[in-house]
């Protein structure tokens, strides 16, 4: 299997990092990179669980070959919850909004891309943009309304 | 005249209680102040924790992605994994199994088979193998794994090793495997071991058979004007949690094997994996289970399934860790799977609207091995009254074998099956006798006191105020005239019930500790599921010893560390977990008195707690901080030191409980705890040429007896309903005519999304106390997905007249009957 060292800029630190040419990003993340809050959920972009920002958009980690993110800015939950957090993710806490939490990670990275380039998103907005990522456990309903939450400026 | 269960003379765990606003008897603890007593018990006021919403004590953890799954914990270099040889037949014997191709393969250490492992296994039927023997019985089922230094490299010999197989005919329906002559797909079914309430019957298909029969039902038929007769069919459905099943093993050199799993019951794990591998020498305390974090659960992570081969294999790769780790796919087939039942139903009742008799009879899909599964048809015997009184009720629940994956419990347990047959039923008999069916069913709902199924007495309910509740919310009665033509709007409201299915005793405990700071570890293993386990123990601790919620740490169990908890199922360990840490904040509590009486010499009966102090009734304005002594201790007159670490210890057992009956009537026994009630409410809209169902408004209102935090149960509410309207709508699994899967993965199963959610969901909570509740609470959970299947089926006949009986009702299935019907 062919390898090849590739270096991306992980929540803003640059990192150089070995990867085989079927190596996904996911992998390479949880197994070289020691992000783990991309989590492994259907290894084949159904259930969003895998979901980071590249160069700010979300992509599926599991349906991205390592070699893709060479030179690209990647960001993860790990990444935003230094110094307490975003409001997005304080808003999250305040309404309960997870139970089980596998989800969060991935739920959280859409709701942030979401807010960044629409700061004012409509509910239909919101169920779209998080509508990727699946949850067993809440309902949406308390995601969706902690977005709204952040969105409104509330905390 | 109703009885409760104490007042019956049956004993309750729980001694000299003070009385509430029922007249039942609190668990509430005789403290002279924070737990208030007489009326004042069951009110919200005098309460500092219970009753409130807080925020979950691992809320930020999980936000800020902290938490830890069983998946993300490092294992470093040394680590194995393993890939499964995996059964392409649903019904074949094993020739031979041959690993030489896989063994030469670079990087693979080991490859095992059914030869290293001749154990069976079981929760309450051994009945399963660590690895197929000498037959499989569904596909997908472990034949062998191939354990090797990477994950690839194990799946890709795994593909090398030849099984040679000789095909039998599959049985794919309970009906066909009821048959006389029938194959038998568990030929020593006789010789199983298993729990003294499971009848199995050697030489037949049949794995247990529940008969629960209560007064006279072919005189109750006879009295009654009207009988209606029916089928109902539910298919199998499959749990989706979001995170994959895994499990992690280290048999370590000195002989001691943890295991770390994504896991709903560490204890049940640790026991059977110690009775499994006993034959290895292991014991109970050589074997150590922990279970992080787990992303959902739903009963699909109960008991033991896929997380026996993260405990064989290790013990035969001695000195290295292996982990197990299933793919999307494997999710679906080699877990649990909610069983499929086929409900045959017939109903009695008079012109007046009362019931008098029903017979109902199930036969349950239950797979290739029943050890979980048996005890899901057990409960749903016990209870397919549903939450009425029937004087004269049948019921014969039959566990049957099928070549189809193994069936176990799914939120519910039973309950959801039966419901959409009866709960359909239930309306249409009340249209037969021209009689509103919400008034029908508030005419025959159970009342505290009525005699239950097996012969006990039912426990307090609030289900008529849930019925109020939900009949206000929906406006029933009101017709709602569609804005579209093309569409048409209906409404309905079922009632429900369940009792938590467990072993008479199934136990809980927990210790307490206190820092030095006065904050405090709460050891419990109850398990964390999502739901907020870990929040509501630290809410009743708080309660109790007045440290807030902020200061107590509540943390998922390793079987090492905390103490025992039988399993996280059942909806029951808000109750009995929650017992067991009001028993050790109790505990805590007298020794911290106990220790201020003899080291300061104040009157003991004068004693409280208040802000993380100790307060005196007869000493205004004094007060010594927890922090000042929990663990260093009072220092008196002679500068020596008196206590030490105040450690608390809680252990709740429901002693009242007996699994015990009569095999033919299933009278005589105590088996169920405590039911908890309520009503669900919906209004819908139904487009008529597409069939498509939009839920305009969904209620539940839930007789909790005590919401410990309001959130959560209005949160298990909206999810619950949720996972029960996708069942009702759109999910199931499909199987081919050899017995594969058709659909196992989230592009042909889908499951709810975010746009998928009802307009509106109003979650109610009734709170009629539980009198050996912690502070009166009995379970939820499950209970919120229970009435989603009925609730769409009679809606959708509310709008557009079409009766389906047959589960997912989908929009295909609508459409068609409607354009039969015109």
């Amino acid at each position: 299997m062919r390898k090849a060292s590739i270096t991306l800029k992980l929540n803003g630190v640059s990192r150089r990092v070995e990867v085989a040419a079927n190596d996904t990003l996911l992998e390479v993340l949880r197994e070289k990179l020691g992000v783990k809050t991309a989590k492994i959920g259907c290894d084949r972009g159904d259930c969003g669980t895998c979901t980071v920002l590249m160069d700010g958009r979300t992509v599926r980690a599991c349906l991205v070959l390592a070699m893709e993110a060479e030179g690209t800015r990647i960001e993860t939950v790990e990444g935003l919850s230094k110094n307490g957090g975003t409001p997005l993710q304080k808003a999250f806490v305040k309404r309960n909004s997870f139970q089980c939490g596998f989800c969060a990670p991935g739920v959280t990275l859409s709701a942030t891309e979401l807010l960044r380039r629409n700061p004012r998103p409509s509910r239909h907005e919101i169920q779209e943009a998080i509508g990727g990522n699946l949850c067993r456990c809440t309902g949406y309903l308390p995601i969706i309304e902690a977005i709204e939450d952040a969105a409104g400026g509330k905390d | 005249m109703p009885r409760t269960t104490a007042k019956n003379g049956k004993k309750t765990a729980q001694p000299a209680l003070p009385v509430g606003r029922h007249g039942l008897k609190l668990s509430l603890p005789p403290d002279a102040d924070s737990a208030p007593k007489g009326a004042k018990a069951a009110s919200r006021e005098g309460l500092r924790s219970v009753g409130k919403s807080s925020q979950r004590v691992d809320g930020w953890e999980k936000v800020s992605g902290v938490a830890q799954f069983v998946d993300d914990i490092e294992f470093g270099p040394g680590l194995l994994y393993a890939a499964l040889v995996e059964s392409p037949h649903a019904h074949a014997r094993i020739l031979r199994v041959d690993t030489k191709a896989a063994e030469a393969v670079a990087g693979v250490v080991r490859v095992l088979t059914g030869k290293d492992f001749p154990f069976k296994f079981g929760l309450y039927m051994k009945d399963r193998y660590v690895f197929a023997q000498d037959r499989v019985r569904f596909v997908g089922e472990q034949v062998a794994a191939v354990v090797a230094w990477d994950a690839k490299t194990a799946l890709r010999a795994a593909r090398l090793v030849k099984v040679d197989y000789e095909e039998l005919p599959p049985i794919l329906d309970p009906m066909t495997a009821l048959e006389d002559g029938a194959d038998l797909i568990h030929p020593e079914l006789g010789d199983y071991p298993h729990v003294p309430w499971f009848f199995p019957k050697a030489k037949t298909n049949v794995a247990h058979w529940r008969k629960t029969r209560k007064g006279d039902a072919a005189k109750g038929f006879k009295d009654a004007d009207v009988v209606l007769e029916d089928t109902y069919t539910v298919p199998r459905y499959a749990h989706c949690a979001i995170e994959v099943h895994g499990a992690v093993g280290l048999y370590d050199n000195s002989g001691r094997l943890t295991v770390w799993t994504a896991s709903q019951s560490p204890f049940t794990q640790r026991n059977l994996f110690a009775e499994a591998l006993s034959p290895l020498g292991l014991t109970h305390k050589d074997v150590r289970v922990v279970t992080p974090y787990i992303g959902g659960g739903f009963g699909g992570k109960a008991g033991v399934s896929m997380e026996i081969l993260g405990a064989a294999i290790a013990a035969k790769v001695q000195g290295h860790p292996v982990k197990v780790l299933w793919s999307r796919a494997q999710e679906f087939v080699n877990t649990y799977q909610r069983q499929g039942v086929v409900a045959k139903i017939k109903l009695g009742a008079k012109k007046d609207g009362t019931i008098t008799a029903l017979e109902h009879k199930l036969y349950w899909d239950a797979g290739a091995y029943v050890e979980y599964g048996a005890n899901v048809v057990n409960a749903a015997g016990l209870s397919a009254s549903g939450p009425y009184r029937v004087d004269n009720l049948h019921i014969d629940s039959v566990c049957v074998y099928t070549n189809l994956p193994p069936g176990g419990p799914y939120r519910g347990f039973g309950y959801s099956e039966f419901m959409f047959g009866l709960e359909s039923h239930v309306t249409r008999m009340a249209q037969k006798l021209k009689m509103d069916p919400v008034e029908f069913r508030r005419k025959n709902a159970i009342k505290e006191g009525d005699i239950l199924p097996y012969g006990a007495a039912m426990n307090p309910t609030g289900i008529q105020e849930a019925i109020d509740k939900v009949a206000a919310e929906i406006e029933w009665g009101r017709a709602v005239p569609s804005k579209d033509a093309r569409k048409a709007v209906g409404k309905s409201l079922v009632l429900f019930w369940k009792s938590p299915a467990m072993p008479p005793n199934a136990s809980s405990s927990a210790f307490l500790k206190f820092n030095e700071d006065a904050s405090l570890n709460i050891l419990v293993s109850g398990m964390e599921l999502g739901q907020g386990l870990l929040t509501a123990m630290a809410q009743v601790a708080s309660e109790i010893l007045s440290v807030p919620v902020s200061k107590i740490r509540v943390e998922t169990p390793d079987t090492d560390r905390n103490p025992y908890e039988w399993q996280t199922v059942g909806s029951h360990v808000t109750w009995g977990c929650g017992n067991a840490v009001l028993k050790a904040a109790v505990d805590a509590r007298e020794q911290i008195f106990d220790l201020v009486e003899r080291s300061l010499h104040l009157d003991r009966a004068s004693l409280y707690l208040e802000d993380s102090a100790v307060k005196s009734r007869n000493k205004p304005g004094w007060s010594l901080p927890l922090k000042s002594f929990v663990i260093a201790g009072i220092q008196v007159e002679d500068h020596t030191y008196k206590g030490g670490p105040i450690m608390g210890r809680g252990v709740f057992m429901p002693e009242f409980s007996s699994a015990i009956s009569d095999p033919e009537t299933g009278q005589g026994g105590h088996p169920n705890v405590h039911y908890t009630t309520g009503a669900a409410g919906v209004v819908v809209s139904v487009d008529r040429e597409t069939g498509k169902v939009r839920i305009l408004k969904a209620t539940l209102a839930v007789d909790v007896g005590r919401a410990i935090n309001p959130g959560l149960v209005d949160q298990q509410v909206i999810g619950g309903l949720l996972q029960g309207f996708a069942t009702a709508l759109y999910e199931d699994m499909r199987f081919d005519a050899k017995g594969r899967i058709m659909n196992a993965n989230f592009s042909d199963y889908k499951i709810p999304t975010a746009l998928d959610i009802p307009d509106k969901t109003v979650p109610i909570i009734v709170e009629v106390p539980q009198p050996d509740g912690p502070f009166g609470a009995r379970g939820v959970g499950e209970h919120t997905m229970i009435p989603a299947a009925p609730l769409i089926a009679n809606a959708v006949e509310d709008a557009v007249g079409a009766r389906i009986k047959s589960m997912p009702v989908t929009a295909e299935k609508i459409a068609l009957a409607l354009r039969k019907g015109a």
